[in-house]
């Protein structure tokens, strides 16, 4: 199957659970597994919550695109922000590292988004932005897929 | 998308229960409920009980071990339970399960504070 989405939203922070409802909905004909569900809707509701918090300061005017591309049981999604961008983001990246200690953030999502995916990218520049992009095949829940399994 | 926040406390101990979603658009109702309930009472020890929580992200994480940032200086306690298996593989992953103990129920919970107290 192939088919792609792009969608564009404010940066407000009711928009974290729609874009968790989203990319449920473009894979839900592929039906994962749960724990694929899970996976997939916490990266991007790390990446979406970065954009707002980080990318744009809690400024609402802030504009964050969601693109997702399937291709076969491949999933593809894409997370940009047009803020502040990150100065150095293989400091960004290494887990407990964090710019808002002071926001009870602990410098967890970067770590959570590798390890949940197969491919992981951050491109970002300083008063540009930060795009994300992952990768995941989906395997789907062979648990169930009774007769298979010896 | 919503958040509902369950409290009650014994002694010294702040139990909370959790529903529905943990995020940070959700994270303010929650920081706010526990302030509130800290701030007018001597709370040592909180026990999250997270089993009827559908979702929990970095936010989630953040709030708990903020509360464990609180409570230390008193020689407190922070403990959760019910964790997914996702959540409870970020919480080993990222080395929190040394500081805030992951427990069976609120049972074991009471009996590690006893222990302590
Ligand atoms: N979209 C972004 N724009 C600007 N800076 C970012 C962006 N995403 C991440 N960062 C920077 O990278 C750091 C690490 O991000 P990460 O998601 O790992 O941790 P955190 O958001 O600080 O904490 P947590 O995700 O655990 O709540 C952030 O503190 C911030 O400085
Ligand atoms: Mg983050």
């Amino acid at each position: 199957m192939t088919n792609e989405i792009n969608l564009t939203f404010p940066a407000k922070s009711i928009n974290e659970g729609f874009a968790r409802l989203v990319i449920m909905g473009f894979i839900a004909p592929l039906d994962p597994s749960s724990q694929e569900l899970t996976e997939i809707k916490t990266v991007v509701s790390e990446a979406v919550t970065n954009a707002i918090i980080h990318g744009y300061e809690s400024d609402e005017n802030g504009v964050i695109d969601l693109k997702a591309s399937l291709e076969g049981n491949k999933l593809r999604v894409t997370v940009s922000d047009r803020g502040r961008g990150i100065e150095n983001v293989e400091e960004a990246k290494q887990p407990l590292f964090t710019t808002k200690a002071d926001e009870e953030r602990s410098g967890l999502g970067f770590m959570i988004m590798e390890s949940f995916t197969d491919a992981f990218e951050v491109s970002s520049s300083v008063s540009q932005g930060t795009s994300i992009t992952f990768e995941k095949v989906l395997l789907c829940d062979q648990s169930s897929d009774e007769g298979i399994a010896s | 998308m919503s958040i509902t926040v369950s409290l009650h406390s014994e002694n010294q101990v702040l139990f909370v229960n959790l529903s529905g979603e943990l995020d940070h658009h959700t994270s303010g109702t929650l920081r706010n409920r526990l302030n509130e309930v800290m701030e007018n009472s001597n709370i040592r020890h909180l026990v999250f009980n997270l089993k009827q929580l559908d979702f929990m992200d970095s936010s989630g994480i953040g709030i708990i071990l903020g509360r464990y940032n609180q409570v230390k200086k008193d020689n407190g306690s922070v403990m959760v339970l019910g964790l997914r298996p996702l959540v409870k593989k970020t919480f080993e992953m990222s080395g929190l399960s040394q500081i805030i103990k992951i427990v069976d129920d609120e049972v074991e919970a009471a009996e590690i504070i006893r222990g302590i107290a």
